[in-house]
């Protein structure tokens, strides 16, 4: 391999990736490309980008060692970029907010956006808020059900969240409302995809917009002392796990670990661990790994996770797996669910349970790897919205006295 | 030349425009979906879209995904796809696939050709597959003389529209509304601009689709393009009840109407 992996502009990366769209999308792809392109090299894009980031979104995020934590990690050094500190809760708002300006920057007022946790819909609401564009966000009825508060956020913020009741009722139908929303109203609407999957531009732009997180995290970790010896990130579509992993492909000695939602376990067939348990197909617009059957129908996924709960993954994931880049492990929910105690017992930092995932995935490799190691973990949010949840998984509600 | 236009030329020899007739196959089961393939030719189709269900139709609103969704729940299979298509071309239509590209893929571009082409198919439609995403498909197809029929929109640049004229053999699918299959009231200036601009392009065939569901629309369709094509009406026709005679009504009904009697 020469030359740098950072970067790589798509469509493809390596095999993967590319356009597989309906004819009638063309054509805003075709322009979305094109103003993302200009924009990108702008300089006044790039300024208020970074003023936004600044005094808008509270960047840069800390770094915060978590010793306590880390000693049922095997004693490494566990650091974690808080990406949950960000305004509005998560990374995703790193990724709206670029493409809510490049919304106003082609002149359309509208945008839609699919949300899975609640994370990327109530940034891109926030976003809409801030920059007066009216807003419609796809949210799988499931996740509507296990994600109350954040319909409501949405809704406070003056989104209008439509709750998707066709097939698996998940992330994954959400994206299919919101593109077929998008085919009939493409001449004043944008979509703001909220991972870094899909059709070209947006695996290449979202991973643009995420990798301010690696930037500032490897500058943080080299004043800290050195590179760490691996960046571990939770993955879904994949857009945190790009941006933390971005700044540091060629540093060799820096090991990449996506964590995926292993559910109940792979083996159990209930589980969202594309990389894991897929093969090669399209969906949603870009060639990757899939779950699915033998026809190529998508198979339901799987995970505690509202957010990870999807049966794609980003192209870019799929060609550094491929390329042997970055290692892509399962973490199952109960794994993640202990991880998810433990932070918050002994670091009082209480993390969304898909950053958990990372959380588990930094444990084990602690454990193999001992006091030497450095870790750094992508908190990719916080967990408020997950309290529910949590509260249910270990018996903590009013009246289920453990 | 190919079964595709040769069908298209012999309406217009009429002095009519073809009607093609799209159903999925398994809803509301395998069997009854057939036998309703074979009320559509009975009834006036001179092509039958053949639509094997996906699991994620991005461009089919809520009519034919519920069909899709029953079918699937149903356990259909793709080879299911192939058997219809055997009996529609039994039954005196040319039989044609519309398939969403996973599928295609899955099966692997070559197998699905060659699979077409053992059944009796003339050509695939691609919602989902452009052709400057498709150079497999479009060799594989080339070299077993299976049309490609893409599709063009309204917001289809002129560009595009030369690139996918260009690469569609038997006919190009004009869609003249942006938006998901299903009925709509009118379909508007768009659909004779769209076909002007196709024909520009030099499409020698185009269909237009999306949206037709009343003999009086295919009537007004058939004064400037040479083929009609009908999904959801005939589908919610058929009803989770696979009420063939209601269906056989229908499809007479636009018969009528692409042969100006509406």
């Amino acid at each position: 391999m020469t030359g740098s992996l950072q970067s790589a502009p798509g469509p493809f990366f390596g095999e993967f990736g590319g356009r597989f769209v309906p004819e009638a999308l063309m054509a805003a792809l075709d322009e979305l490309t094109d103003a993302y392109a200009k924009a990108r090299i702008d300089p006044a894009f790039q300024e208020e980008l970074d003023r936004l980031a600044r005094d808008y979104t509270g960047r840069p995020s800390i770094v915060t060692e978590v010793p306590r934590f880390a000693a049922h990690a095997g004693g490494a050094r566990v650091f974690l970029k808080r990406e949950d500190l960000n305004h509005s809760g998560s990374h995703k708002i790193n990724n709206v907010l670029g493409q809510a300006l490049l919304t106003k920057r082609i002149g359309k007022k509208r945008v839609i956006a699919e949300t899975g946790a609640g994370q990327h819909g109530v940034a891109t609401a926030t976003a809409a808020a801030l920059m007066d564009l009216e807003c419609v966000i796809y949210m799988g009825e499931e996740d509507t059900e296990r994600q109350a508060l954040n319909v409501a956020r949405m809704r406070l913020l003056g989104a209008e969240v439509i709750p998707v009741a066709t097939g698996t009722r998940t992330l994954r139908d959400a994206i299919n409302e919101a593109f077929r929303d998008w085919v009939a109203n493409v001449e004043t609407t944008n979509y703001v995809f909220g991972t870094a999957a899909g059709p070209h531009p947006f695996p290449a732009m979202v991973r643009d917009f995420q990798r301010v997180i690696s930037v500032e995290s490897r500058e943080q970790m080299l004043a800290l002392g050195g590179l760490p010896d691996a960046v571990l990130a939770c993955v879904g579509g994949g857009s945190n796990a790009i941006g933390s992993f971005d700044a540091f492909l060629d540093d060799e000695s820096v090991r990449l670990i996506g964590c995926e939602a292993a559910g109940d376990g792979v083996e159990t067939g209930r589980h969202a661990a594309t990389l894991t348990g897929g093969r090669p197909g399209i969906l949603h617009g870009s060639m990757s790994y899939i779950l699915q059957d033998e026809d190529g129908q998508t198979q339901p996924s799987h995970s505690i996770s509202a957010g990870l709960d999807y049966p794609g993954v980003g192209p870019e994931h799929t060609w550094l797996a491929s390329i042997g880049r970055a290692e892509y492990w399962p973490v199952t929910d109960a794994e993640a669910m202990e991880a998810f105690r433990l932070l918050t017992r002994t670091e009082g930092i209480l993390p969304a349970i898909e950053s958990s995932h990372a959380l588990a995935g930094a444990i084990r490799l602690g454990r193999e790897l001992g006091p030497d190691a450095t870790l750094l973990v992508t908190l990719s949010g916080r967990g408020d919205k997950d309290v529910e949840q949590a509260a249910r998984w270990f018996e903590m509600m009013p009246g289920e006295d453990a | 030349m190919s079964a595709v236009t040769d069908r298209i030329d012999a309406a217009k020899a009429e002095g009519r425009v073809a009607l093609v007739g799209y159903l999925p196959v398994g809803y509301p089961d395998v069997d009854t979906s057939i036998a309703a393939m074979r009320v559509l030719v009975e009834a006036g189709c001179d092509i039958v879209e053949v639509g094997p269900p996906y699991s994620d139709p991005v461009l089919d609103g809520p009519v034919i995904q519920h069909a899709a969704a029953v079918a699937l729940e149903g356990g259909v299979r793709v080879d299911d796809a192939f058997r219809a298509v055997a009996e529609v071309a039994d039954a005196g239509a040319v039989p044609v696939i519309m398939a969403y590209s996973n599928l295609m893929l899955s099966r692997g571009w070559a197998r699905f050709a060659d699979d077409l082409v053992a059944a009796g198919g003339a050509g695939v439609i691609t919602p989902d597959l452009t052709p400057d995403a498709a150079p497999e498909w479009i060799a594989a197809a080339r070299e077993r003389d299976v049309d490609t029929i893409f599709l063009v929109a309204p917001s289809t640049t002129r560009e595009r529209m030369q690139l996918t004229c260009d690469a569609s053999r038997g006919f190009v699918y004009a869609t003249p509304l942006m938006g998901v299959t299903g009925e709509r009231a009118a379909v508007g200036d768009a659909a004779e601009r769209v076909v002007g601009a196709a024909r520009e392009a030099g499409a020698q065939r185009v269909g237009i689709g999306v949206g037709v569901s009343t003999g009086a629309q295919a009537k007004d369709i058939a004064s400037y393009a040479d083929a009609v094509i009908v999904g959801t009406a005939f589908v919610r026709a058929l009803g989770d009840e696979g009420d063939l005679e209601r269906l056989r009504v229908k499809v007479a009904e636009l018969a009528a109407g692409v042969r100006g009697e509406a």
